[in-house]
């Protein structure tokens, strides 16, 4: 089965300027009752978009028009707590392909790997520099490029490399995924269960 | 050099390395529940797949469950129709389900250890993060996602990169009224909600060493908290006392055979770690968070930090937090009302947890001003409790012993707390809306929340423990 290709995008950008966003505030647990993958997208940041009568909240920057686009901008320590995938699946749904933070909770960054959503990781200067360019212009582009590994701010052409695991930039640039692959190893397995 | 436990235990695992590629990590128990799992089975069907190993996967039924009356239909239409899609799963695909109704039900990280399923030496996963509860048995157990799980499903084996190694030792005598809950708090207080990201990370000294297998795996539980891939303690005599006789524990031979295993499994002397942190048990007080993530604790008489006190990047989310809490810049937490108390989850909802909390409040009641859940973490918790004799001495207390299940915790059930409400709570996370929306929480360690319960405030045990000593 194959996940979505990612190889470049160029975009603007949804700056969330809120360190630790733990993945109960991505998508909480009440949204976490569906049985398939689809519609996580409408409840993203539910409890910060929407009030108890489920009015967006005009003070949330994705319910700002000025803001939109096809990149995810956090502080660090992105998507800690639950190991839910659902919040990949919320973010991807919603329409981004990357989140670019200083810093990424393991979990989140495994599942976000294996949905086609890109988790970017740049240096606290660096993110630094992108939230100002976005503050500056709402409409400044990014672009991220997953085959040289670079994300650069269009307007000043400042540019940062990032790291990403060989094997998983090769899943995410040529759509295949990890089962495809251990599947692949299949006799390695049973060998190795009947050598205990 | 010699080697790290968690490297003894991922190597014996370790199915297939190849240069730029991650491990394929052999998995000897798959632990399933009916959150992260329809979406997995989905997957496999799509694929025309079977599960590979159907008998080294364990179900059960906990996140959505109801606490009262469980033997009646689940009155929530999504979260029944999730629970029978497990138990429809599991009948297609051969896995053996704990649901409910079943002697064996329960929270999934309670429910392995009490049944001899988890060991040492042992790689576990399951579609939770608090599978790091597991390593206390000198075991590697992590968190995964769902695609994970249909990898699990199909493979029986993970790919995954090798973590870095980190040490916390803690040393020396713990006051009277502190326990492991008041450890990981303290340590995640130290070292931050991320400060073990990328690390699996080694609990061991002397203060670590004597506590019982409860306690270890409360402090295992929270490793996720600061942001550790996993947490474990080396296997001793009280890991085996515990897992010998266990309804799935190996016997006879096989059990001498493992325990012979299992006593090879610690960290060699000259065992390179990629950090270590080391830390007085004198130092730590009674913990409770403050906060919006499980970092933000302090001992219980300190005041909540002022606001200039935080780096100044950090400013804006700490203003968030105590906004959110409704909580004064440098405020004493020591005597604020409460309006709940849950006593449960994966961290907290063990049998020792239940006889502490019950040896405290024999003989007391709570005030009229809060609101007691205790939760036991399985039906063999609960079943347990009742032949002690706890539940009378909970109801006499006005803590009404409820029925198994993750409850309060995260809420997908019908236990949630009220917008606006403080409780003070065992489990492990204080995330916005985690109880529930626009819920405050508080963490705590069951004595911590027993005794605010009692007082109807924000309570140090340890007053109550001098008293008692008086009489």
């Amino acid at each position: 089965m194959s996940t979505k290709i990612f190889k470049h995008i160029q975009s603007t950008v949804v700056p969330v300027n809120i360190e630790n966003i733990d993945t109960d505030q991505i998508i909480p647990a009440r949204f976490l009752k569906a049985t398939t993958r689809d519609g996580f997208g409408n409840n993203l940041f539910r409890d910060w978009r929407f009030d108890e009568n489920d009015n967006p909240k005009r003070d949330f920057i994705l319910n700002d028009p000025l803001y939109s686009g096809k990149i995810l901008l956090a502080a660090k320590n992105f998507g800690c707590g639950s190991s839910r995938e659902h919040a990949a699946w919320a973010i991807a749904d919603y329409g981004f392909d990357a989140v670019v933070s200083s810093f990424f909770a393991d979990i989140f960054k495994g599942n976000a790997l294996n949905n086609g959503l890109l988790p970017v990781q740049v240096s606290d200067g660096f993110l630094a520099k992108l939230f100002a360019a976005v503050e500056a212009d709402p409409h400044a582009q990014v672009e991220i490029d997953l085959v040289d590994q670079f994300i650069k701010i269009s307007a000043t052409g400042e540019m940062e490399n990032f790291e990403i695991n060989p094997y998983k930039k090769a899943c995410m640039t040529n759509g295949y995924d990890d089962i495809d692959y251990v599947l692949s190893k299949k006799e390695l397995i049973e060998e190795f269960e009947s050598n205990r | 050099m010699g080697q790290t436990l968690f490297d003894k235990i991922w190597d014996a695992h370790v199915v297939s390395s190849a240069e730029g590629f991650p491990d394929i990590l052999y998995i000897d128990t798959h632990f399933i529940h009916e959150v992260t799992s329809p979406q997995a089975f989905d997957g496999l069907r799509k694929r025309g797949l079977p599960v590979f190993r159907p008998k080294q996967t364990v179900a059960t039924a906990d996140h959505n469950v109801p606490t009262w009356d469980q033997h009646l239909p689940i009155k929530e239409e999504l979260s029944r129709y999730q629970v029978d899609m497990l138990t429809k799963n599991c009948a297609e695909f051969g896995i053996e389900l704990y649901g409910l109704g079943h002697p064996f039900q329960g929270i999934v990280h309670v429910i392995g250890p009490e049944l001899g399923i988890t060991r040492p030496g042992c790689t576990y996963v399951c579609g939770d993060s608090h599978t790091s509860t597991h390593g206390a048995f000198g075991a590697i157990a992590f968190g995964i996602g769902t695609s994970q799980v249909e990898q699990v499903l199909a493979t029986q084996c993970l790919l995954q990169s090798r973590p870095k190694r980190m040490k916390i030792e803690v040393n020396g005598q713990l006051q009277k009224g502190v326990g492991a809950k008041d450890i990981i708090l303290y340590i995640i207080s130290k070292i931050s909600a991320a400060g073990g990201t990328g690390y699996a990370v080694e609990y061991a000294g002397d203060t670590i060493r004597s506590l019982s297998m409860e306690g270890r795996m409360t402090i295992c539980n929270m490793s996720i908290e600061m942001g550790a891939r996993c947490g474990l303690i080396a296997p001793d005599e009280t890991t085996i006392n515990y897992v010998k006789g266990r309804e799935f524990a190996p016997k006879g031979e096989a059990w001498d055979k493992a325990v012979a295993y299992w006593q090879t499994l610690y960290s060699d002397e000259d065992a390179d770690f990629d950090k270590v942190l080391s830390f007085d048990a004198a130092d730590i007080e009674p913990m409770i968070t403050y906060g919006t993530n499980p970092g933000m604790g302090i001992g219980v008489t300190q005041n909540v930090p002022a606001t200039t006190d935080v780096e100044k990047a950090e400013q804006p989310s700490y203003t968030k937090a105590l906004n959110y809490m409704g909580i004064h810049d440098a405020e004493p937490l020591l005597g604020k009302p409460v309006d709940y108390v849950f006593i449960g989850s994966c961290t907290n909802s063990r049998i020792e947890d239940l006889r502490q909390v019950a040896e405290f409040v024999k003989g007391k009641h709570k005030a009229d001003n809060v609101t007691v859940w205790v939760v036991p973490g399985s039906k063999q918790v609960q079943e347990q409790a009742i032949r002690e004799g706890l539940d009378k001495i909970f109801e006499a207390a006005g803590f009404p012993l409820r029925e198994p299940g993750c409850s309060a915790c995260l809420g997908m059930n019908e236990d949630k707390i009220p917008a606006g409400k403080y409780c003070v709570s065992t489990s492990n996370r204080n995330f916005e809306g985690r109880q529930g929306p626009n819920s405050r929480t508080f963490l705590a360690s069951p004595l911590t929340a027993a005794a605010s319960a009692i007082t109807g405030v924000v309570t140090d045990i340890r007053q109550f423990l001098k008293e008692e000593e008086l009489v």
